[in-house]
């Protein structure tokens, strides 16, 4: 059995139930409720399949009045309220409870406005990631970040994880391409966080927003930078005989003054794996892989490569390979994108997504099949090796007595170590529910009391996604509704 | 005069900031003073500088990172990072010289404090981007970390960046993490001559929209292009446009032939080598191309590019207005002639109708006092704000008035 705690739901809400539905039909009609048990059992869970809770009412609004009518709703009637965008959250960030409203912005999905001279677009919040570039890129521009998921996860969820992906050693992650937000405070209350323009005014609030995990307010659209794509981009794959040597090739290329747009890392379990699901072309007989992309004119990326060639052949390289082209470039991608799922078809597994220094990758590295190895488990390690974002992938059997406990340990035992080494517990994935209680092995009490008054800012009784992100105890006080508790006696 | 209180080191800084809050003392927190005669003048019993908090604390070239204490001179970094090839991304521009106070005293806390980026800042983002972690101290005398040294880190609600452009109202940072990047191997600028505002920012936003990585786009009308040094472009008497290209040295001049093809129909430019470059954009670092007589003032305006031309057209009808363009319209510098309130009214109207938000930069101390240096808060926004002001520093006594008049 799993074991994180979720706090038992409030038997007088659920009491009050039929009252809530009347209550709530009558301000936002009964076309966006979903009331039944199968319609609402399809929002248990997200990406952290581990734990479900099937909550007690799903709302699916179209504007952002009908999202204030809902927030304020709820507050009149102290019910917890959680966002939800697609529900791939791998920490568990849109976990409902028994007792609350899933709110979730999936019907929310346009594009408003594009402006290609000021290079910015207006769009919903349940718009997918994807969506976004697919409607710019007949213009020739992108929006950046590119999380793997980002066929189906929605920007609202970007927004509120603050999601990075492959590409982002260049072009950086959600903070730094959203602009400004309109969000609906918790008592119904519209706000425009930032706006249009590069500079915001007044206090940052944006950049608190951005990563708050849905407990500040609920984003409904937001304004995100368009960045021109480039000319023609170009990955090549280069295979080590060692961990070590991949790693300290990175820092070479770094050394030397060459900042790819990517620089990707597998080991021998995840190559294997990803080469038998997508045929992508991946040397079999390396311990470790690192898939480097490269951007500019075909001339420029010929230079660059081959700069990076001469780099990577000073660690003995078992393999060098620049793609030769468009549909290589794909299938190199199409394997590292599909990681995942991949190794989802073979196996039950944990994706960590602690950061490290990079100078300690070989060091991890070593000390993950460790850990993996005392908890009698197997481990793929794959991650994004530019910012030493790593996602060990620890596999495990969930029909096997034990094992899901084991794979939770061994997990835990990894973070900790990301951030022993001097890195965090999560580079993009969020805290959630998964990694709440280990926020005391990186933060210090005052610390996360600090950021829990933000929280009380925003949400003075605690209902927007609460029991997430802090470590449960510290947040009893505050979620039993006591507004004034963080901002004195915490 | 206040008395000044000067720590040595963290621990004795939050020792003395946990003492004031007991008292509660009001405390005006300084650098080394380089941003004194900018913003409001805050009200406070001591000043407290971070002078004494000197030092790089750890730098990583391969993993383009560094940490230093808050109160370390921005010339010292950036000495200690070009002795390996690297620099900060973002340009921080130095305000010392255009309000009267010492040039290249800025610290680098200040410099997040601010978050004011120079033209870098369109290729490679502002400061506030750029930032990683802190550790400051809040109102209550509580010392606090938030983010870390990596690049990548979304664990818990980032208080680093959201203390960014607070002005020392929330926190005193006693240490900064921020990255860092390598120097360009060479860059070129192309100067286009003669155009008016309007066409000179449709024709940097063309720039900006193709894929070739324009680093600076500065638009310069006559008045401010006849204060630059640089000899190719200098006593022109016309306006200048000036794009900046960086890359490395095989590629550069792919890249300016490509640029000089998008932008054929705005004339033919004067290009500028990579020692020409250097030395121009460092013109505008410290502002020198203004021209600063006594008693004018100086605005900061955050724009939409495509309505920057026209904030500035309707400006002038009110007043003999200097100004130029930055992030290819998105930054407008703006100067005005006396006035009792800094020529707040006019320049307020003429933001708010098209979008957009002014600061008041510099202007004389009674002016600074009684009129808005920040754009007024919306009500709901204030309210959030008064929030986190009092969430840090509920008694009000950290850099108290030096945003707002009344917290
Ligand atoms: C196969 C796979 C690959 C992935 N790869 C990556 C990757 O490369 N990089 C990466 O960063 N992540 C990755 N993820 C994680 C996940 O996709 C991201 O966290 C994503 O941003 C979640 O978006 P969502 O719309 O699914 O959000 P949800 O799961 O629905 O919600 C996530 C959080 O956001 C909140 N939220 C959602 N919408 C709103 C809103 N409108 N306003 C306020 N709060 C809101 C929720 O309350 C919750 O806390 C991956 C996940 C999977 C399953």
């Amino acid at each position: 059995m799993p074991h994180i705690e979720l706090p038992e739901p409030d038997a007088g809400v659920i009491r009050r139930l039929p009252i809530l539905i009347e209550g709530l039909k009558s301000r936002v009609g009964p076309d966006l409720m979903i009331l039944d048990e199968d319609g609402r059992r399809a929002y248990e869970t997200d990406a952290f399949t581990a734990y479900r809770r099937i909550p007690m009412l799903v709302v699916l609004p179209r504007t952002t009045d009908e999202v204030s009518k809902i927030l304020k709703f709820a507050h009149e009637n102290d019910i917890k309220v959680v966002p939800r965008g697609a529900g791939t959250s791998l920490c568990g960030g849109s976990l409902p409870t028994e007792d609350a409203i899933v709110l979730c912005l999936s019907k929310m999905n346009r594009v408003i406005e594009v402006d290609y001279t000021n290079r910015i677009a207006r769009v919903e919040a349940g718009i997918t990631n994807l969506q976004i570039t697919a409607e710019v890129a007949k213009n020739g521009f992108f929006y950046a970040p590119d999380p793997s998921s980002q066929l189906a996860c929605s920007l609202g969820g970007n927004i509120a994880m603050n999601s990075g992906g492959a590409h982002c050693l260049k072009y950086g992650v959600t903070t730094h391409n959203v602009l400004g937000v309109k969000m609906v405070l918790i008592d119904g209350t519209i706000v425009e966080i930032g706006g249009p323009t590069l500079e915001r005014n007044g206090y940052d609030l944006l950049s608190l927003v951005i990563g708050s995990e849905g407990q500040l307010g609920v984003v409904t659209e937001a304004t995100v930078k368009l960045v021109p794509s480039p000319e023609a981009a170009r990955p090549m794959m280069i295979g080590f005989r060692s961990p070590e040597a991949a790693g300290s090739c990175v820092a070479a290329i770094i050394a030397a003054g060459i900042i790819p747009v990517a620089i990707e890392y597998m080991d021998h379990a995840a190559i294997e794996v990803c080469e038998a699901f997508a045929g992508a072309g991946y040397p079999l007989d390396v311990e470790a892989l690192l898939i480097v992309e490269v951007e500019g004119s075909e001339g420029e990326i010929g230079i660059l490569l081959g700069r990076i060639a001469e780099i990577a052949a000073r660690f003995d390289p078992k393999t060098v390979k620049i793609s030769s082209d468009a549909d290589q470039s794909a299938r190199i991608w199409a394997g590292r994108k599909a990681a995942f799922g991949a190794i989802g078809r073979i196996s039950d597994y944990l994706c960590m997504d602690g950061t490290i220094p990079l100078a300690q990758l070989p060091h991890a590295l070593t000390r993950i099949s460790q850990i993996c190895a005392e908890h009698d488990l197997k481990v793929a390690n794959i991650f994004h090796a530019g910012d030493g974002n790593l996602h060990p992938l620890v596999l495990y059997d969930a029909n096997s007595p034990g094992e899901a406990d084991r794979a939770e340990a061994a997990g835990e035992a990894i973070l900790r170590l990301c951030v022993e080494l001097g890195g965090c517990l999560t580079g993009e994935h969020g805290v959630g529910i998964e990694k709440r209680e280990l926020m005391t092995t990186q933060f210090s009490p005052t610390d996360l009391i600090v950021q829990m008054r933000v929280k009380t800012v925003f949400d003075p009784t605690w209902r927007l996604n609460p029991a997430k992100v802090f470590p449960l105890e510290a947040t009893g006080v505050m979620r039993a509704g006591n507004a004034a508790s963080t901002s004195e006696a915490a | 005069m206040s008395e000044l209180w000067r720590p040595a080191a963290e621990w004795e800084l939050q020792t003395m900031v946990s003492k004031l809050a007991r008292e509660k003392r009001g405390i005006e927190i300084v650098g080394h003073g380089a941003l004194r005669n900018t913003g409001r003048v805050a009200k406070s019993d001591v000043v407290l500088t971070t002078a004494g908090l000197k030092g790089v604390t750890l730098y990583e070239p391969t993993e383009l990172v560094m940490s230093a204490r808050a109160g370390t001179p921005l010339y010292e970094i950036e000495a200690v990072l070009a002795a390996r090839g690297q620099m900060l991304a973002f340009e921080p521009v130095d305000l010392g010289p255009a309000t009267g106070a010492p040039g290249g005293a800025l610290s680098i806390g200040g410099v997040f404090a601010t978050n004011f980026s120079g033209s870098r800042r369109i290729l490679a983002g502002s400061a506030r981007d750029n930032l990683l972690g802190v550790r400051a101290v809040n109102g209550r005398g509580e010392l606090f970390k938030s983010g870390g040294r990596v690049m990548k880190n979304v664990t818990g609600i980032d208080l680093a960046r959201g203390l960014t452009g607070s002005w020392g109202t929330l926190a005193i940072m006693t240490e900064v993490t921020f990255k860092v990047t390598p120097l360009p191997q060479t860059m070129q600028t192309l100067a286009f001559v003669g155009l008016p505002d309007d066409l000179a920012i449709e024709a940097m936003n063309v720039a900006l929209a193709t894929p070739l990585e324009i680093s600076g786009a500065v638009h310069l009308p006559r008045n401010c292009a006849a204060r630059i040094r640089t000899p190719k472009i200098k006593g022109l008497d016309k306006p200048l446009t000036l794009l900046r290209l960086e890359t490395f040295a095989a590629a550069i001049d792919e890249r300016r032939e490509k640029l000089k093809g998008a932008l054929k129909v705005y004339g033919a430019p004067i290009e500028l080598d990579s020692e020409e470059t250097f030395s121009l954009w460092s013109e505008f670092r410290a502002l020198s191309i203004m021209p600063f007589s006594a008693e004018t003032s100086l605005w900061r305006i955050s724009s939409l590019p495509t309505k920057a031309a026209e904030i500035v057209f309707a400006i002038q009808k009110f007043m003999d207005a200097v100004a130029f363009y930055d992030w290819a319209g998105g930054l407008i510098w703006l100067e005005v002639p006396a006035a009792a309130d800094a020529g707040a009214a006019d320049v307020r109207r003429a933001v708010a109708v098209r979008g957009g938000h002014a600061t008041l930069i510099r202007a004389e101390p009674q002016v600074r006092s009684s009129v808005d240096v920040f754009e007024p808060l919306k009500p709901e926004i204030e309210r959030l704000t008064r929030g986190i002001k009092s969430a840090f520093d509920p008694s009000g006594l950290l850099n108290r008035g030096r945003m707002y008049a009344n917290f």
